[in-house]
This record gives structure tokens, sequence and C-alpha cells, in this order.
């Protein structure tokens, strides 16, 4: 069948299986031995991360297995989603102590991409949380990993793509809360530098992240929303029921123009928005989760969501991005701006002390040319690009912003990973 | 608080529909195939909010141990409120058409395993004087075709049996449901593609529950479907032959 990523670029034919269980996992990976797979969960990462000609799809061990009230430990198969997680433990007070973007995605599809959230310059990444985890190896062996056992597997398979085994189980840590709201403000910020400024003045904020204009040049280059928020001390805990929208088809790629983008993005700046405000959780941190298939508001070639980190000295080299963007008119509504904490251990994890942009490209003639160019810039800066989200990227680019993937090589080879998983990926950047 | 059987469990429907039960707080004892999964998702039940989850592996084609089966459940939870009985096999047609003993094995797990469960509980919830029993049969029991009919001879055959079931025991107070789902993106139909009639075990799960509730007779979910069976139905058997359906 053609699989593809949450930006629908590319596409791959795959066979893809779905095991019920971890021996039928174990079984499935031996009748297939020689033949490299990836693992794949919701298949929210945006390229071709989770795309391969042998697919193993991790949805169908989606169960939670264990549960302490008393410490928040949570015991849980690897396809077990965000989202369901949410539903059974936030009514018991529990809340995921990093959360993406989007709810929809796999406990092993948030390990394997080490994922981010708008508490990461407090909490770091969501492996922080994680305690250990089951992984199969590719010669059927499960091992029980964490920071004491099999500590170099642990940092290669949390940001490692999938690369080096198949995840079963996952244990993590839930965040205690005493209620579903979020206490939201939002402060509005004329320019880049203004927005930067805000940010460092509001370090010690749980949660926070800047919606910036990326279509504006000139005086108005950079100016953005900044949402700052704290988990609510009421208001209860039920789940808020939301009517979910649906794109129900692809929309005409013509609807997304400079224009079209220009006049919501004034919008979205000129907004009255109220300083502060009590919100939901799911508004506050999904707000496209409300919207089932926003990815088809792209049309049928897709898009791709390009997102990089720079460190935090490089504020020239992220307002010559921003003006760079700016200028070829490509730029998308909501680019997503936030402040990241340190680095951590990982070979592969993305975030590093610095500021990371993300934002959409509609797929169209000229677009790759464009982001080469960006992405040479971001080289020269210092900074590196999010696995998650790339589809298009160089070997030599990857190489280059991930010094660590030698390491990470050898990890894989000393636990028989190499030529056993593979992803479209991970063949383009060398891997 | 409801007293739950749950008969393959792990059955993607029946998971999803278990999911709510224990959000409410019901009690449930699963029987299902695949020991490893029933365990996990015993665990999975326990966490949601059941007030007791326990299950056994259970094999449908062994039908001597029917009988003891229903009885430990019953024990298990201290009586029996509502059964569900999920489990089946979609066949391989044309394989099923070359060989009799593949065909007649289809039929037994998806009619007469059925069957079998359904004589022992009819008569307990007949004696008690009360229950709800709800069966997964499928649209494709209520007409032949020329791609399915193995598996559609079963259903049907199951859809008759309940209906005559549930003439007989609405006397004694006891409800018996038909679920008539169509397509659902299961498992058991992983090698279909898959298009906008189909739907989830989540929304067919839910769909259960609540038909249970509200005592439903028949329930063809997602609901469209008992349009589209409608018409089916009602195609002359002289043009109806000449389909390739």
């Amino acid at each position: 069948m053609r699989i593809q990523g949450w930006g629908r670029y590319p596409v791959a034919e795959a066979s893809v299986l779905a095991p019920a269980t971890a021996s039928e996992t174990a079984r499935l990976l031996a009748a297939h031995a020689g033949q490299p797979l990836i693992a794949r969960g919701l298949g929210r990462s945006y390229g071709d991360s989770a795309l391969a000609p042998l697919v193993i799809d991790n949805t169908r061990r989606h169960l939670l297995l264990e549960f302490d009230a008393g410490s928040g430990i949570l015991r849980c198969e690897a396809g077990a989603t965000l989202a369901d997680v949410l539903e059974v433990l936030l009514p018991q007070g529990w809340f995921l102590p990093v959360t993406p973007g989007t709810r929809f995605v796999t406990m092993g599809g948030a390990v394997a991409s080490d994922v981010h959230g708008k508490n990461h310059h407090v909490d770091g990444c969501f492996s922080e949380h994680v305690l250990s985890f089951e992984l199969l190896l590719a010669d059927g062996r499960i091992v029980q990993c964490s920071r004491e056992q099999h500590p170099a597997l642990f940092r290669a398979t949390c940001g490692g793509m999938g690369l080096t085994g198949i995840l079963l189980t996952v244990t993590l840590r839930m965040r205690r809360v005493h209620s579903a709201y979020i206490d939201q403000r939002t402060l509005r910020a004329g320019s880049l530098a203004e927005v930067l400024a805000l940010f460092e003045q509001h370090r010690d904020a749980t949660y926070s992240v800047a919606w910036i204009d990326c279509v504006s040049g000139g005086a108005r280059l950079g100016r953005s929303l900044l949402m700052l928020g704290e988990h609510a001390p009421e208001g209860g805990l039920a789940p808020q029921r939301e009517r979910s929208r649906s794109v129900p088809f692809d929309l005409p790629p013509q609807l997304m123009n400079r224009y079209s983008i220009g006049a919501f993005n004034t919008l979205y700046y000129h907004r009255p928005c109220a300083g502060q405000a009590r919100v939901h959780y799911a508004p506050y941190f999904y707000p496209l989760d409300g919207l089932r298939h926003w990815n088809r508001l792209y049309g049928k070639a897709g898009f791709v969501q390009y997102q990089f980190v720079l460190p935090r000295a490089a504020s020239a080299e992220l307002h010559a991005i921003l003006q760079r963007i700016a200028a070829s008119g490509r730029g998308s509504f909501l680019a997503v701006l936030k402040a990241f904490g340190p680095a951590n251990a990982n070979f592969l994890s993305f975030p590093m002390e610095g500021y990371t942009l993300a934002l959409d490209f509609k797929l169209e003639q000229g677009l790759f040319e464009l982001l080469d160019e960006l992405d040479a810039m971001v080289l020269a800066a210092g900074g590196r690009h999010y696995l998650a989200k790339d589809a298009r990227m160089s070997s030599a680019t990857f190489q280059r912003s991930y010094p660590q993937y030698t390491a990470f090589q050898q990890v894989r080879r000393d636990y028989g990973a190499l030529g056993a998983f593979a992803s479209c990926q991970s063949l383009r950047l060398g891997l | 608080m409801q007293k739950i059987l749950i008969i393959g469990a792990t059955s993607a429907i029946a998971e999803a529909a278990a999911r709510r039960f224990a959000q409410r707080g019901d009690a449930l004892y699963l029987l299902a195939r695949n020991s490893e999964r029933l365990d996990a998702l015993l665990a999975d039940l326990k966490i949601r909010g059941a007030a007791i989850t326990a299950g056994a592996p259970f094999d449908a084609n062994d039908f001597g141990q029917h009988a003891a089966a229903i009885e430990r459940a019953a024990s298990a939870l201290g009586g029996l409120d509502a059964v569900l009985i999920a489990h089946g096999t979609l066949p391989d047609q044309q394989a099923a058409q070359a060989d009799v003993a593949l065909t007649l094995q289809e039929i037994s797990t998806n009619a007469l395993s059925v069957i079998s469960l359904l004589t022992l509980i009819a008569n307990r919830f007949e004696a008690q004087r009360s229950g709800t029993i709800a069966v997964i049969s499928s649209v494709a029991g209520d007409r032949g075709r020329q791609s399915n009919y193995v598996y559609g001879s079963a259903k049907g055959m199951l859809s008759i049996f309940l209906q005559g079931l549930r003439n007989r025991l609405c006397k004694a107070g006891v409800h018996v449901l038909t679920v008539k789902p169509g397509f659902v993106d299961t498992p058991m139909t992983a090698a279909f593609p898959k298009g906008p009639l189909w739907a989830t075990p989540e929304q067919v799960g839910g769909a259960i529950v609540s038909a249970m509730d509200r005592k439903r007779n028949v329930l063809y979910t997602p609901f469209f479907w008992a349009g589209i069976m409608a018409i089916i139905r009602a195609v002359p058997e002289a043009v109806f032959k000449k389909l390739s359906l």
C-alpha cells in the first residue's frame, strides 16, 4: 500500500505489517530477516522517517499496562497514543510531562523523535521523563533499556528515529496537575528583537511559544504573539467535548498564496487577544488537532515543514533567515518560534540551547532551491534541522550538523541494527 | 455497575467496546484466544477504571469447554448481566470454495460456536429473567454474494438464530441485540483497500455499547449500512445473480 508522512511528501509503496503482541512482532522480524524495515506509529512525522518498503505498524500494540497512581509512573505499549493516555489519566490528575503540538502520536514515536514541547526550556525533551523502555533488537533479543542498563543504546534510541530496533513498551513519569486548564498570557511583540527579549524575560514560565509572521518584511519582520502558560490551580479535570472539524478533501493548492497567507497573518496578529485567559488544555496545546486532515489544506502535492534551531547567540543570523523567507513570499501561516533550553546527551536529539523556528512550505517549483539556501544559512550559524520534520536535507547537511552521528552508528553496529532497520530518511542521510 | 462477559475480547471491535465499559466502571470477564494479548488487555482495562477484570484463554471451537467457561465467568463476577460475543474469522472465499474442510471450519467458528454459547447463555438469562445478549453478526449475512458467501451464510445463520432467540427471550425480559457492522478497519480486514465507507473499531465499539444500553434490536453500524443493505436486499434475484458483488 501507499504510505506517506503528515506532509504527504514523499510517498512510498510499502508492505505494512501490524502485529498485535510483542511475540508476534518478534516472529515477523525473524521472518523478514535480511530485509531492512522501520517501525511506524501514527505517521505524524512530516517527511520520510517512517517510510520504507517494509514497515512494522505499532498502532495495534496500544495498550496501557501499568500505572502507579502514587508516583505517576506509567508503563504502556509503544503504540499507545498520547491522546489516549491523556483521556485516561488526566481525569485522575496526571498530564504528559512533555507534549508536542499534536496528541495523535504514539509513545514509541515520541521516544524515537525525542519530541519537545512548549516547556523545553524548563523540562527538556520527552526522553528526560522516560525511565526505561523495552527494545526488540535485530537478532530477536528483547532488552530493557534505561540510563543504567544499556546506556549507550538508550541514548541512541531516544531521538534515534527507530533505527536501533522496535520499541515494545515505554515507561515514563507523568506530571501531577490539579486541573485540565491552562492559564494563558498573550504578549504582542512588534519585531524579532522584541520577541527574543520577551522570551528571555519570561524564562521561568512553564510553557512558552510564539506565533511569528514569516510573510511580512521590513519594519514588521518577525512580529509575534508570545503565548505563556501555566497549569491552572483549579477548573476541574473533566475532558472537554470538542467539536472536531475535518478538511474533507484536498484543497486547490492555489488557495495558499502570499496574499491569502499575508491577510491571515495580519488578522491573526491583530486579533483581539485578551492578555490573560483560562483555556482548556486541548485548544492550548493542540490547536490543530480539532481540524482533522489539516494537511489537505496544502493540496494534493503536500508540503514540507521546515524546522531548525540556531544557538542563542545567533540572533542576527535568525534575522537574516527570516528576511530571506519573507522575501521569498513562500512562508506559511502559523510559523512557530520557541526558545530551547540546553541540549541533552542523546546522539540525535534535535534541541540545543537557542531558538527554533518551524514553518510550512507548500510543495511547489523552486521550493527546494530556497530550502537548500536556508540549510546553508542554518549550518553557517551552527544550527541544525529536526529529523521528525525533515523530508529532503542532504546527507552532507545532516552529518555536519549532527557530529555525534558516528557514535550513533557505532551503537547501531554494536547492537546489530545496521542493515536491519532503515527508513527512506536514514538511507538519504547516509545512516 | 454491570457484570459483563466478553467473548472474543481481543478482537478490535470488542476491545473498543470493553474500553467503554471499563471507563464507566463495569466488571469485566474476558475470553480470548491469544493469551498474551488477553493479559495486556486486562491490565489496560483495569487502568481505565473497570471494577473487576479477569479472564481466561478460550478456543471457540472447543465446544466441550463452553459451559465451564461461562460458569467460571459468572462465578468470578458474581453473576452476569450482559454478554458480548465478538469472535470470528474472515475466510478466504477462494480457498474455502476449493476446500470442504475449510468451509465447514469457518462455518463452525463463525456460526456454530456462537450458537453453542448462545444456547447456554440464553437458558441462564431466561432462568434469571434478565440480561442483555449482544452478538456481532455482519451485513454480509443479509444476502449471499459470490465474493464472500461462506462468511455471509455463517453470519446469516447467526442473524436468524438471534431473531428467534429475541422472540423467545423477550417474554423473559432478556434483551438480544444483533450487531451488523459494515466495513471496519481491523486486523481482520488489513488486506482490503480502505475507502470512505470504512469505520474505525472505536466508532463501532461505541455504537454497540450505546445500542446495548438503549436495548436496540438490530444495529447497523455505521447507520448508513441499513440503507445500503435495504437496497441490496431489494434487488430481484434474477438481476442479482448476474452482478459481480
